[in-house]
């Protein structure tokens, strides 16, 4: 621990030796925190660190294993939600929990609801909310249907939640991993705010960014351990990554962008094409692209603006309504997934659990899934083949635990992300499609598959990436195109590109017509 | 007067409907899958007939039928949210056990393989309109529905049953209780539910084994039918109670096969479900366990 220690007095939560356990995982080991009231803290750490164990054991819905929680000087150890939304502690969840039938009126009061014992008082919670939605600045309509909320709006409802049980103390997990940069700035606003009116925060994040921009002080843990406690203002981003990762990490947005004559043949061609979604009509509507061979095409873009329903379509999960897409020049709009990876698509699926891997099979199985073919003869699989395989990409890809006969569930999310990844970069294919390549990826190996996907770049690939985050974008991308409401709004040479000039156009605030 | 004697036996078949299909609803938008709607009416038809038989009152029948159908109620509620026990298999395994039980016990109360003496009942006697209307049952069974959207829609324990049934974890990050709505809301589902067995033994003066004859099954299609709203499967319930009374009428005509006319709730159900009449939309974590 470093050197900031405070007055136990001032401390709204103290969190000391605790540990957790889910089955054979062990979540936290004698965790530490420490969180000075009134202030902005940050917990920091990688995928599985154990942020959001210890965050929902404060908030009493889980009971810690072993350690005390303390919050405001009581013990509260083992308390349960109703008890810890009593004492003031309010959390925001990573995933919302808002049911989405309801409206925001009633989701707000849920659970503390205005009006006698029996009736519910629809009229006040409205009221009570409206005045709310007054005092906070948390601009949204309390009469809505949270269905039909955008996700910055609710979040809002979230955070309303909290300050209507009167919340002193403010829990928020990754609040900003789905909003546009405008979004970002309003809630930064807004907690800033909340934290001058004498509420404590604490936020768990990875960004490196948002921590130097809005807290006072830094929590960083590791493998379910508190490692290290810093001042903010006292403290570097390359220090925080280090305490992080446990060694040093390139964290410089690297732009190496490679030039690709116009008059280059694309690899990848889409003309027009139309998707329908779920829910509307046109997800994908007359989306126009190209990507060469040897550059990256990235599409930002605020998640739910048609991307999935356009990934869907290229690999051929989803037919296109209407347009054309050709690969290498043939026309592949009709043609089923198989033909579309035998012609020489490959992809990185959006959610690896989904659809990147079986997790009960193991590494060896995982890294031939589609690729099958290749290694057996006749009906029977190839096992020697299959493990030499395998073996050769645990070792190129660095997959931790080496051993390929272990089932890839056990494995941390960076590891089985390189599995997808050694995959698909092993097909012969000629184009990638490259969908939140590092989504819930830990620092480092965010690193190496950002290197893997320039190496198949330089090796001539051309590669579409899509992305909720605008700095992985700005890092890999050639040419930026923005996609709002299932459209491509415009489009940006690297060079040209920043958060700033393509903020607007991720909320739809600016909009250039279809640019192609 | 050919209409009244129409409507009036319509409404005669529809207020089990209405009972069953009312204690679904409640069920089911709090997240608990009620296949089990027609054990619970056989059980409170059995119980109906043991407490009028016993006591010689109507009223006590209905209290006992009422009781049976709370009980069974409960014991779905344990197996399903304390043992977290398949809802569905449950349900089927609920429906079994009571077919099985009522029979065991018919024999050994009343000495009978097929059916309860004559008991005490509601109604006055023959199957006009006026005997229809002395059965408090009936009256009941008319206000089950709107009674049904108002504790739904505008109390707070509608409220809360509502985010149960649609997103628990979200209802038990704000400190409700999920566990607690669930058991009541599948207690007073078995207790309504049980109201149609009840009203069928009382109606007729006597339990016959299986007397409920798939009613269950009709009311769980018009919950479905109905979107899992009191006032909708209300009328699903009508609608489906005057096709019934519609083919027992034609019978005699010989128009068209009776057993086609019977196939219309269900027709009707897959019609909705495949999303014909506007999307059918379950509570969301309907027959999901809450973590």
């Amino acid at each position: 621990m470093t050197a900031a220690t405070t007055g136990t007095g001032d401390l709204a939560i103290r969190i000391r030796a605790v540990d957790k356990w889910f089955g054979a995982v062990h979540a936290n080991r004698a965790a530490d925190l420490e969180v000075v009231r009134n202030e902005i803290n940050a917990l920091v750490g990688e995928n599985g660190a154990g942020k959001s164990t210890l965050m929902k054991i404060v908030s009493g819905l889980q009971p810690p294993d072993r350690g005390t929680i303390e919050v405001n000087g009581r013990d509260v150890t083992g308390w349960s939600t109703a008890e810890a939304i009593r004492a003031g502690v309010g959390m925001v969840h990573q995933h919302f929990m808002l049911v989405p039938t309801l409206s925001v009126a009633e989701n707000v009061v849920l659970g503390r609801e205005p009006g006698g014992r029996a009736m519910f008082d629809r009229a006040q919670a409205i009221r009570d909310v409206e005045s709310l939605v007054a005092s906070s600045g948390l601009a949204v309509d309390a009469n809505r249907l949270v269905a039909d909320l955008s996700v910055g709006e609710a979040q809002r409802v979230e955070i309303l939640k909290t300050l209507y049980r009167g919340a002193r103390i403010l829990l928020l997990d990754e609040p900003t991993a789905v909003l546009s940069p405008p979004e970002v700035a309003d809630l930064w606003r807004v907690l800033r705010r909340v934290r001058d009116q004498g509420t404590t925060i604490v936020l768990i994040t990875h960004k490196l960014d948002e921590i130097m921009a809005v807290t006072d002080r830094i929590t960083v843990m590791r493998q379910g351990a508190t490692v290290a406690r810093m001042v903010t203002k006292e403290s570097t981003p390359e220090g925080v990554a280090r305490a992080m990762v446990g060694r040093d990490v390139s964290l410089a947005v690297q732009s190496s962008a490679a030039q690709v004559s116009a008059d280059t043949a694309p690899a990848l061609e889409i003309r027009n094409l139309t998707v329908r979604g779920a829910r509307v009509a046109r997800a994908v509507n007359e989306v126009s692209l190209a990507v060469r061979p040897g550059e990256i095409l990235g599409i930002a873009g605020v998640e739910g603006n048609g991307q999935s329903e356009l990934l869907d379509a290229i690999v051929g999960f989803r037919a296109a309504e209407g347009g054309s897409l050709r690969l290498g020049g043939a026309d592949l709009t009709r043609a089923s997934v198989r033909a579309r990876a035998d012609a020489g698509l490959a992809h990185i699926p959006e959610d690896r659990h989904h659809r990147g891997l079986i997790l009960d099979y193991s590494i060896a199985e995982n890294l031939i899934l589609g690729l099958q073919h290749r290694f057996s003869t006749g009906a029977q699989l190839d096992r020697a083949k299959i493990r030499a395989n395998a073996e050769q990409q645990v070792r190129a890809f660095d997959i931790r635990p080496t051993d390929p006969a272990l089932a890839v569930r056990g494995l941390s999310g960076g590891n089985q992300q390189k599995v997808v990844i050694a995959r698909e970069l092993s097909r012969e294919f000629s184009v990638l499609v490259a969908a939140q390549p590092t989504r819930g990826v830990d620092v480092g190996a965010i690193e190496f598959i950002h290197d893997a996907l320039r190496k198949a770049r330089n090796a001539g690939k051309a590669i579409l990436l899509v992305s909720a985050e605008l700095r992985e974008i700005l890092t890999l991308s050639d040419r930026i195109a923005v996609m709002y409401g299932g459209r491509i709004v415009t489009e940006f040479a690297r060079a040209d590109a920043t958060e700033e000039v393509l903020g607007p156009f991720m909320t739809g605030a600016r909009r250039d017509g279809a640019a192609a | 007067m050919t209409l009244l004697l129409f409507l009036s036996q319509a409404i005669r078949i529809a207020v089990p409907y209405l009972f069953a299909a009312g204690g679904g609803v409640l069920a089911e938008r709090a997240g608990i899958v009620s296949l089990s709607l027609e054990g619970y009416m056989l059980g409170g038809a059995f119980g109906a007939a043991i407490g009028a038989h016993v006591t010689g009152s109507a009223w006590a029948g209905l209290a006992a039928g009422v009781a049976c159908g709370a009980l069974l109620g409960s014991l779905h509620a344990l197996c399903t949210i304390r043992f977290r026990a398949d809802q569905i298999v449950t349900g089927v395994a609920i429906n079994l056990f009571v077919v099985g039980i009522t029979r065991f016990f018919l024999q050994l109360a009343f000495d009978s393989s097929s059916n309860s003496p004559r008991v005490a009942g509601f109604g006055g006697e023959g199957a006009g309109a006026w005997a229809l209307a002395a059965n408090p049952l009936v009256w009941l069974g008319i206000l089950t529905m709107p009674v049904l959207g108002v504790v739904i829609y505008r109390t707070t324990f509608g409220l809360r049953a509502r985010a149960v049934g649609e997103h628990p974890a979200a209802a038990e990050s704000l400190g409700i209780r999920v566990s607690a709505v669930r058991y009541a809301a599948v207690i007073g589902s078995g207790a309504l539910a049980s109201l149609g067995g009840v009203y069928l033994t009382l109606d007729q003066h006597q339990f016959t084994d299986s007397m409920t004859a798939g009613r269950g099954f009709i009311a769980l299609a018009a919950v479905i039918f109905g979107r899992w709203d009191p006032k909708r499967a209300g009328i699903a319930c009508l609608l489906f109670a005057a096709a019934e009374t519609l083919q027992i009428q034609l019978q005699g005509a010989q128009l068209i096969p009776s057993q086609f006319v019977a196939m219309i709730p269900y027709v009707l159900t897959i019609v909705a479900v495949a999303g014909v009449v506007g999307r059918s939309t379950p509570p969301a974590a309907l027959g999901r366990a809450a973590d």
